[in-house]
């Protein structure tokens, strides 16, 4: 098979080793800035089966460094753009796509269909809840994680070698440390620690070298030093995880970290299916806006009122010009329920959609 | 003794320095944090581990190395 001869032709891979990376499934978390790298090379690879969950969509900010999405993707899941882009790199491998969030309730099932994780998130909320899966589990872990011009890469849950909680026990406290989004991130540098994820991946099918288990690596985009440092396991903490397992769909990982607020545009609307708009504005204020399957609630009720919106839809709030919906959201992620949006710009961009396209009203 | 302190992320921008070396004369990793808060202050609040001599070590741990790197987590992805 010429597609894969340059591993073949290596005696460390062989088409004993390239067997192995077709029997293989890898899940990763997240298809942005270290995902876009991570399922770039695991596909051309032939990686024979790859998960992708995100329930993020593409943003023009997006475009500097999540390198599988171009503009003709803006408004889309980042999981559903990239598997068309994957597809097109190496159609013989099967891409599961997940295109909604990683959730204390989801995360078991899903984790227990692949043989190795990755984790490309970009919040302590969901890299805790990765982590705790994955020991749960019993999955190895392929972790990476970004900041302006600093890059971390470990192997985690790897043959008795430590876990994430080993390094960092205890999430930070909420808004304690920003992300890439609030404080900018060099674009080549997921790049280079995705690769390395993905380096690790490969090495952990084939067996081949020594897996980056029990150190975590550290490089620096502007100095080009890599640091590596020891991780002692800890028994008591991977055993304190290994404990949730009966209660884990209980837990609430929201609890310590902030959860991104996830916004959006008329758009990006387009491509959700079965929307509920919530208008979270006071009922005397003013422009009203008809729309189909919308509700009125306002935010100072909205605790009240939960019982009011449909567990099964996507909820788009919306309000004047985007505050209260990005609060109306963080309520609902407090009470557990998570495909919720905060409509960017208010009311005037359905007003300006609607003006533009005739989008479909009551 | 003399140490070398590396900061790593954001720890980097709050004392605006990637290494120092640090006069320190007492025993524990504990003891040095607190001598570094007081010369840092913004630095007592920001979630970071501490490694010695390349590797991560509970806070109490006794200093036997010279190389002390102190490094936060990060969420970026």
């Amino acid at each position: 098979m010429s597609r894969y001869s340059r591993h073949i032709v290596l005696p460390e891979i062989g088409q004993i080793g390239q067997d192995k990376l077709s029997k293989a499934k890898v899940l990763v978390i997240g298809a942005g800035g270290l995902g876009c790298p991570v399922l770039q090379y695991l596909t051309a690879a032939g990686v024979g089966t790859i998960g992708i969950i995100d329930f993020d969509i593409v943003e023009e900010s997006n475009l500097q460094r999540q390198v599988l999405f171009g503009s003709s993707d803006l408004g889309r899941n980042k999981a559903t753009a990239a598997k068309e882009r994957l597809s097109d790199l190496n159609d013989t491998i099967t891409i599961h796509t997940y295109p909604y969030r990683l959730t204390h309730l989801n995360a078991l099932a899903l984790f227990s269909l692949y043989d190795i994780i990755v984790d490309g998130s970009d919040n302590f909320t969901t890299r805790y809840l990765v982590n705790d899966a994955s020991v749960i589990t019993n999955k190895p872990l392929v972790y990476g994680a970004i900041l302006k011009f600093e890059g971390q890469v470990a192997v985690f849950n790897y043959k008795n070698g430590p876990s994430y909680r080993c390094l960092f026990p205890t999430p930070p406290k909420a808004g304690s440390v920003a992300n890439c989004s609030e404080i900018g991130v060099l674009g080549v540098l997921p790049g280079i620690i995705g690769s390395m994820q993905a380096n690790e991946v490969l090495k952990l099918i084939l067996d081949l070298g020594n897996a980056l288990s029990g150190r975590v690596l550290i490089y620096n985009a502007l100095t080009t030093h890599i640091t590596t440092l020891a991780i002692p396991r800890s028994e008591r903490i991977i055993q304190e995880i290994v404990s949730k397992r009966e209660t884990f769909q209980e837990l609430n990982y929201a609890f310590n970290c902030e959860m991104p607020i996830l916004e959006i545009a008329m758009e990006g609307i387009s491509e959700l299916t079965n929307v509920q708009f919530i208008d979270v504005r006071e009922p005397h204020e003013t422009p009203k806006v008809a729309l189909e399957n919308m509700i009125q609630i306002p935010l100072s009720r909205l605790e009240d009122q939960i019982k009011h919106l449909n567990s099964a839809k996507e909820k788009v709030f919306f309000c004047a010009v985007g505050e209260r919906s990005r609060k109306a959201v963080s309520i609902l992620q407090k009470h557990q329920i998570h495909n919720c949006y905060s409509l960017k710009e208010g009311v005037h961009a359905i007003l300006a959609y609607q003006k533009n396209s005739q989008y479909e009203r009551s | 003794m003399n140490l070398t302190i590396k900061y790593y992320g954001l720890l980097a921008e709050a004392v605006q320095r990637q290494e120092e070396l640090f006069w320190f004369s007492q025993d524990s990793i504990e003891e040095l944090l607190e001598a570094l808060y007081a010369k840092y202050p913004p630095l007592e609040g920001m979630d970071f581990q501490v490694a010695q001599n390349n590797k991560i070590v509970p806070t109490e741990t006794i200093i036997t190395g010279t190389e002390i790197v102190l490094l936060p987590p990060f969420a970026g992805g």
